[in-house]
């Protein structure tokens, strides 16, 4: 039993940015169904695009005072001057540690089976540092940042978050061989923190043979905290793997703020034909709502629309394109409700 | 320039680097398949030296390096780089030294051996020389560190060059430029450019790019999406990686290294396997498959293409798999029904 504290039950406010693409479509599924609930949410909506040159200050001051956003895809233009915004939220708002989930749904056939994998990812530094110029026509560099501070506090993270959860394996992803500084910097921060926790089996894994690992015997994996780049390329094997990225649930958090969205390919936007169509997957975004509710401690609401939402996928019988079904979003949403008890 | 030459006759010399551990075996293994097929080849065998070689640096002696230049083409099975200080590592002087930019990976499902996959026909090509390899890096102040990527017109041209034209020699028809120019937009953004301008020589191969992350998801979900694969650095280590994975691992995937002057160096990519090494248990394939390559390289088509087919005659008809197949063949009754399957 959950015994609240007086007040829990009061109404939150969260921040919504739909986004691009199909983000408007399996956001709006999210407000249908905690509608459908009751549950305890009101949502601050804005409207952002990741043609934007940079958040609206207006949004950042809704997000600084909620505390908590649910966010679709923002487009990351390839090239060119503009950053991506989806960066700039994190780095502003400090939401250091991405974490997405990556897991078989029951019913739900892929290649692997019991992959339960948790993607923790260092989110402010590392390759997305933005660090980038041209030193003579025709050479250019970037800079890779890594420091112990944020390895530490992503370390820190990822056990507390094994700890926390009943999760036997901390697995630090690398390529401290080739760099060595770098590289070496953040596994001997993991190594640091990882003393302190003897209840939990750390190694080491190359990010090469990680990726070879990943298709071949995927249930070796628990928790894997990893760099920032690194973390990207693990998160969307393991979900590919799973059963896709239209499915794994995750979100960005910090100390003060969290961000939640499809867990892998965040910046995913979708084609024009899924959103034209009305076909967009909404279960990664739901899934990462009950992480959303659990977040804000409404226990029993986020056990309810998971249960929901994993008897939908169990059935069978409404499932969107990406996971071999003909399903709408509409005919998702209308499932998971008729499903919630 | 040449990749290239098509003497189907007169007699090439190659230069063979059985390597350490299991490598002497399975490049014992290599050499019967090719007298059985009777390849025209010669082999000018060299061994890793047991000092370091102060012209190279490194344990590979100036002489090794000259036959490989000399002959332009060779063959390298797996090597340990001894333990110490003050050499430069085999691979990386062998990079070094021959010059070679692109590493080239075929992954092709192997019917009969089952994986999770079986509609991988693909290949990764490599940039080997700058991105993120570059050795640079630095500490800041104390709990800061630096690591440069460094991305070149020159070099990118090159990589981007040799896929096209490895897609357009091997009757592939299409390429992909796999980058993340959405976060590094500079650097990543240059080799794009780059493979762009290259593609726009060859109007009949189909060229795209992929942003890493979705190309890592699409490979797991449906790896038969790719055809040609080109990449910086380290996203082709992990991306090459990924794909052997798929077939069933690195005893399986070949490999081929391209340096200045169209000299070419194929290598098995797995390591020395010292738990099985000398007892004949080793599976060769990676190995012949390289060699493989190695002749497709120097235009014997015909010959590459024989023991291509009795390689996965063997493996598919299973009687005489080696142990890491799940067999229970030793190295030389699995070479025997190559040689036999020819
Ligand atoms: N929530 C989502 N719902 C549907 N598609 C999504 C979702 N999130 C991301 N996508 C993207 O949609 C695309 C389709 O993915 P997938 O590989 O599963 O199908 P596909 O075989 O490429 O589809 P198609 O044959 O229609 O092109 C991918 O680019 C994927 O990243
Ligand atoms: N060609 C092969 N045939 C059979 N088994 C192999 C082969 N290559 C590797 N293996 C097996 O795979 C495992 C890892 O091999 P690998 O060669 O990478 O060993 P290693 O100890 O990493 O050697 P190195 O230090 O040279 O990289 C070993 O158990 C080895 O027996
Ligand atoms: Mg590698
Ligand atoms: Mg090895």
């Amino acid at each position: 039993t959950y015994m609240p504290r007086p007040g829990d039950g009061t109404q939150r406010t969260v921040t919504l940015i739909p986004g691009d693409g199909i983000g408007p479509l399996v956001t709006s599924a999210v407000v249908e169904v905690m509608k459908a609930m009751h549950a305890p949410l009101s949502f601050e909506r804005f409207e952002v695009s990741g043609k934007m040159d940079k958040v609206p200050d207006e949004v950042m001051a809704s997000i600084r005072r909620n505390k908590v956003c649910l966010k679709g895809g923002l487009a990351t233009p390839v090239g060119g001057g503009v950053s991506s915004l989806n960066v700039q939220l994190r780095k502003e708002l400090d939401l250091y540690a991405s974490l997405v989930h990556c897991f078989n749904l029951p019913g739900l056939r892929s290649r692997h089976e019991n992959v339960d994998i948790v993607v923790i990812r260092e989110n402010t530094e590392g390759e997305y540092a933005g660090l980038e110029h041209e030193v003579i026509p025709g050479v250019v560099e970037s800079l890779k940042v890594i420091t112990k501070f944020s390895s530490e506090r992503i370390a820190k993270y990822a056990f507390e978050y094994a700890y926390l959860n009943n999760r036997k394996i901390v697995t630090a992803v690398h390529k401290a061989n080739i760099m060595k500084l770098a590289d070496g910097l953040f596994l001997e921060s993991c190594r640091e923190i990882a003393k302190k926790y003897p209840g939990i089996k750390y190694n080491e894994i190359i990010v090469d043979n990680c990726c070879m690992q990943l298709v071949a015997r995927p249930e070796q994996f628990d928790v894997m905290v990893t760099p920032n780049l690194y973390g990207t390329l693990v998160a969307n094997t393991a979900a590919g793997i799973a059963g896709g990225t239209g499915v794994m649930p995750g979100g960005n958090v910090g100390a003060e703020h969290a961000i939640f969205e499809q867990g892998a390919s965040a910046g995913n936007v979708g084609s024009q034909r899924l959103v034209e169509q009305k076909r967009a997957n909404p279960i990664a975004i739901l899934l990462s709502s009950s992480m959303l509710l659990r977040h804000l401690r409404f226990p029993s609401f986020a056990d309810r629309l998971d249960q929901a939402v994993m008897a939908v996928i169990r059935e069978g019988t409404y499932r969107t394109k990406d996971i071999g079904g003909t399903s709408t979003t509409q005919e998702i949403v209308d499932a998971v409700i008729a499903k919630l008890d | 320039r040449h990749f290239g030459s098509a003497s189907n006759d007169s007699i090439v010399r190659a230069t063979l680097f059985p390597g350490d551990g299991i490598g002497p075996e399975i490049a014992d293994s290599v050499k019967q398949v090719f007298k059985a097929v009777g390849v025209p080849i010669e082999w000018e065998e060299h061994h890793v030296g047991t000092s370091v070689d102060p012209r190279t640096s490194s344990f590979v002696t100036y002489d090794s390096m000259e036959s490989v230049r000399k002959n332009g083409i060779g063959l390298k099975g797996p090597m340990t780089t001894p333990i110490g200080k003050g050499h430069k590592s085999l691979n990386l002087t062998l990079r070094k030294e021959l010059g070679l930019y692109a590493n080239v990976r075929p992954c092709l499902s192997i019917p009969g051996y089952k994986t999770r996959y079986d509609n991988v026909n693909l290949v990764t090509i490599r940039e080997n020389t700058e991105g993120e390899y570059s050795g640079l890096e630095h500490q800041v102040v104390k709990g800061v560190v630096e690591s440069l990527k460094i991305i070149t017109r020159q070099a990118s041209l090159r990589v981007a060059d040799y896929a096209f034209h490895y897609a357009k020699t091997n009757g592939r028809q299409r390429v992909s430029a796999i980058h993340k120019a959405n976060i590094m937009k500079k650097t990543d953004g240059l080799f794009l450019q780059c493979c762009r301008e290259v593609a726009e020589k060859y109007p009949d191969i189909v060229y795209e790019e992929v942003i890493i992350d979705n190309c890592c998801m699409m490979l797991v979900k449906n790896p038969s999406l790719f055809d040609v694969l080109v990449m910086p650095n380290l996203y082709g280590d992990i991306i090459s990686d990924l794909c052997a994975g798929l077939i069933g691992g690195l005893g399986l995937t070949p490999s081929c290294n391209i340096g200045d002057n169209g000299l070419a160096l194929a290598e098995a990519v797995h390591g020395t396997a010292p738990d099985i090494a000398g007892k004949n248990k080793a599976n060769p394939t990676a190995l012949l498959l390289s060699s493989v390559m190695m002749l497709r390289h120097l235009g014997m088509g015909e010959k590459a293409d024989r023991i291509h087919k009795a390689i996965m005659k063997t493996i598919e008809e299973g009687k005489f798999l080696t142990g890491d197949l799940g067999g229970k063949a030793s190295t030389s009754d699995y070479t025997k029904a190559v040689c036999e399957n020819l």
